[in-house]
């Protein structure tokens, strides 16, 4: 299932991340009061906003899991939380970056965007501890549902709570009258951000392939073991222990190779 | 800060955008390396059943 949607998805991120890079050093404009520095908002803010979504969408992805029981929907929500991860480490140092260039200081507390955006790093970063701590399947699954899920509903109020604050240092792009940045730079931005996206999406579905496999291989193995151990009862009763015991596995086994790739 | 100079500024344009392919790079090399370690795995049990079909 993901084997046959990754290569589409692999083939449109390497396109659109191309085009992306382009616009961003060849076609969008030098910013007139930073300059070159600025083009790493075509990084930094895309990837910040991936990486957000990517908690919501977990939480959603978890409250499907804890309403159809199906534990595909946490498996989701756990690796799109992981890919947040990671991209909310890459908006922090490319953040740091920014604010060193630009501000002259590579962290500044009094600055409410940053802080809230560390204080949602942190709390994610609790997320996989707690969930390796618990050993039984099911609740892990639970527990780390409900964690996703209250994570999701920080993420928002934290949101919000950083938009009604009164400190502006951070460059604000965005307000609810619309964008201030010339078009050509809003382009470049929009596409950009669909490349961040791609780019979340592909991993995604790369992550979940190799867990699905790996899931399956587990089962698989499970399966041989039950059979030969069958199998030596029966041989114990007298009977022959049938040789296609294990033959009979090999589809499911094939079923994984594919996935796998 | 006045804008600084493309010399300084690109050192540190590229240092982001080194940092966010690194990041991805380290990623799919570890997922690679699982996905490796998986089809390792599977080669093994194709064969042990094939010697039990023997």
């Amino acid at each position: 299932m993901y084997a046959r949607a990754l290569k589409p998805l692999a083939l449109a991120t390497a396109a659109v991340s191309a085009l992306a890079f382009t616009m961003i050093f060849f076609w969008a404009p030098l910013d007139a009061d930073q300059g070159f520095i600025q083009k790493i908002f075509y990084l930094h803010v895309p990837m910040a906003i991936v990486a957000l979504l990517g908690f919501l969408a977990a939480g959603v992805m978890a409250a499907l899991h804890l309403r159809t029981r199906d534990r595909r929907w946490d498996i989701r929500s756990y690796v799109a939380v992981h890919l947040s991860i990671i991209l909310a480490v890459g908006v922090l140092v490319t953040g740091s970056i920014w604010a060193k260039a630009s501000w002259g200081h590579w962290w500044v507390w009094s600055e409410p965007v940053l802080v809230s955006f560390l204080i949602t790093f942190l709390l994610y970063a609790v997320y996989q501890p707690l969930r390796f701590s618990i050993d039984d399947p099911g609740r892990q699954a639970r527990y780390a549902s409900v964690f996703a899920i209250a994570g999701a509903a920080f993420t928002v109020l934290n949101f919000v709570a950083v938009r009604m604050a009164d400190a502006y240092t951070h460059p604000r792009v965005f307000s609810q009258t619309g964008g201030n940045m010339p078009p050509r730079m809003f382009v470049t931005f929009v596409v950009a951000l669909a490349a961040m996206a791609l780019v979340f999406a592909t991993l995604w579905t790369l992550e979940l392939g190799s867990k699905s496999a790996s899931e399956r291989l587990r089962r698989a193995r499970r399966r041989r073991e039950r059979d030969a151990d069958r199998a030596e009862l029966a041989g114990a009763g007298g009977e022959r222990p049938r040789a296609g015991a294990h033959a009979d596995h090999s589809p499911a086994a094939a079923g994984t190779a594919t996935a796998s790739r | 800060m006045p804008a600084l100079p493309l010399e300084t500024a690109g050192k540190y344009v590229a240092a982001a955008y080194v940092v966010f392919l690194a990041l991805v790079l380290v990623y799919v090399a570890i997922i690679a390396r699982k996905v490796g370690r998986l089809e390792r795995e599977l080669s093994e049990l194709e064969e042990t059943d094939a010697e039990h079909e023997r």
